[in-house]
């Protein structure tokens, strides 16, 4: 029998194509909404009636470092977001007797209902 | 006529232990895709070329290899398309080399019927009763996933598969979502097993670069999300609702 030549992937592999590099991103990100869920959860423990450390925590919310942060973190959960919603269509098939809906109107409404619940949060919050 | 080089992998395991590369200036013709100028090389300036080919018009997915680091049909990528020094061709990668370009596909050709990909009725119909009768509508919904021609041009960009060898991959589980949307199919639970293992549907991450490659346009990392949601969809009524998902 003759010997075979494997050839394994190199650690770099996901240097060598866009979508390889894209989704690693998409996978980093993840990590942007972690943090930030993190955070929330500090706040809760915080803010609630017997902590004592709010002002603390207070004081770091509004602090120059935490705006940064949020900024930051903000712009890698929008891009994580919009790698999700334009998966929508892919796991979304929905017909038309026997046509397709198009892909772009599913994840356009996925998009724009994002959109929505968004701006009605921040109307709730900030209004 | 223009001249290109061709940089070819080569792997001789009978007389040599390692691969190299071997270059071959070819004069080609406008109409030359990549297969052509390795049939010249082979049957002008180098007899002991191996590779696979046979339709030579994108229907058998013999002759897929990397064309400039991207899997390719080789019968389908036109030499005139690179303005490239050389055009790199190399075996399909994730897969052994047994010589040259050729690959071994047992690993394929054995994870290819888990899927149970042919039709599964919980009741097999005397043949006497007819055809199982489908309108457009119910053709529409699996008919993309029913054009693989099982090139594994999939499996060799699914960096997945690359890491871990035991993933089904794409082609097989695209498959998988072919019959079970076919509206004269019954298997979709009978798939169940194979196709929600750790090796099925839970390890794709959804990278998508399956469906850029597929010279077919089948879409198997869509099939693969599709699968993912309507199993889990089965879970959730399972454990909503256990005796009706008994019955």
């Amino acid at each position: 029998m003759t010997k075979e030549l494997h050839r394994p992937l190199p650690r770099s592999w996901w240097l060598r194509k866009a979508t390889y590099f894209q989704f690693m991103i998409r996978e980093l990100t993840s990590l942007a909404v972690l943090a930030y869920t993190g955070l929330m959860i500090w706040a809760l423990l915080s803010s609630s009636s017997d902590a004592a450390d709010f002002p603390e925590f207070f004081d770091f919310l509004t602090g120059p470092l935490s705006v940064w942060l949020h900024m930051i973190v903000l712009a890698l959960a929008l891009f994580h977001t919009g790698t999700w919603i334009a998966l929508t269509p892919k796991v979304l098939v929905l017909w038309r007797d026997d046509e397709r809906v198009e892909p772009d109107v599913i994840a356009g409404a996925n998009a724009t209902l994002f959109l929505v619940i968004s701006g009605a949060v921040w109307w709730l919050v900030m209004g | 006529m223009p001249d290109q080089v061709l940089e070819v992998f080569r792997y001789l395991p009978d007389s040599e232990a390692e691969s190299r590369f071997d270059k071959y200036e070819v004069t080609y013709r406008d109409n030359w895709v990549v297969l052509d100028a390795l049939n010249h090389i082979k049957e002008h300036l180098d007899p002991t070329l191996s590779f696979r080919w046979s339709c030579r018009m994108g229907v058998c997915g013999s002759c897929g290899m990397m064309v400039n680091g991207e899997p390719a049909l080789t019968c389908e990528t036109f030499v005139r398309d690179y303005d490239t020094e050389t055009i790199k061709i190399e075996p399909l990668t994730h897969f052994p080399v047994v010589r040259d370009l050729v690959i071994n596909m047992d690993d394929f050709m054995e994870k290819l019927p888990t899927v149970s990909p042919w039709l599964i009725r919980d009741q097999d119909d005397d043949p006497g009763e007819g055809e199982y009768r489908q309108t457009p509508a119910q053709v529409a919904h699996y008919k993309r996933f029913s054009m693989c021609i099982n090139c594994m041009l999939c499996y060799s960009a699914c960096p997945v598969y690359g890491l871990d060898a035991t993933f089904i991959g794409p082609a097989a589980l695209a498959l998988a979502e072919r019959y079970n949307l076919d509206s004269r199919d019954e298997g979709h639970a009978d798939r169940a097993d194979v196709v929600t293992a750790h090796e099925g549907i839970w390890e794709c991450t959804y990278v998508g670069a399956c469906t850029e490659v597929c010279p077919k346009d089948v879409d198997p990392a869509g099939a693969i999300q599709m699968l993912k949601l309507s199993y889990a969809l089965d879970w959730a009524k399972g454990f909503v609702m256990p005796k009706g998902a008994e019955s």
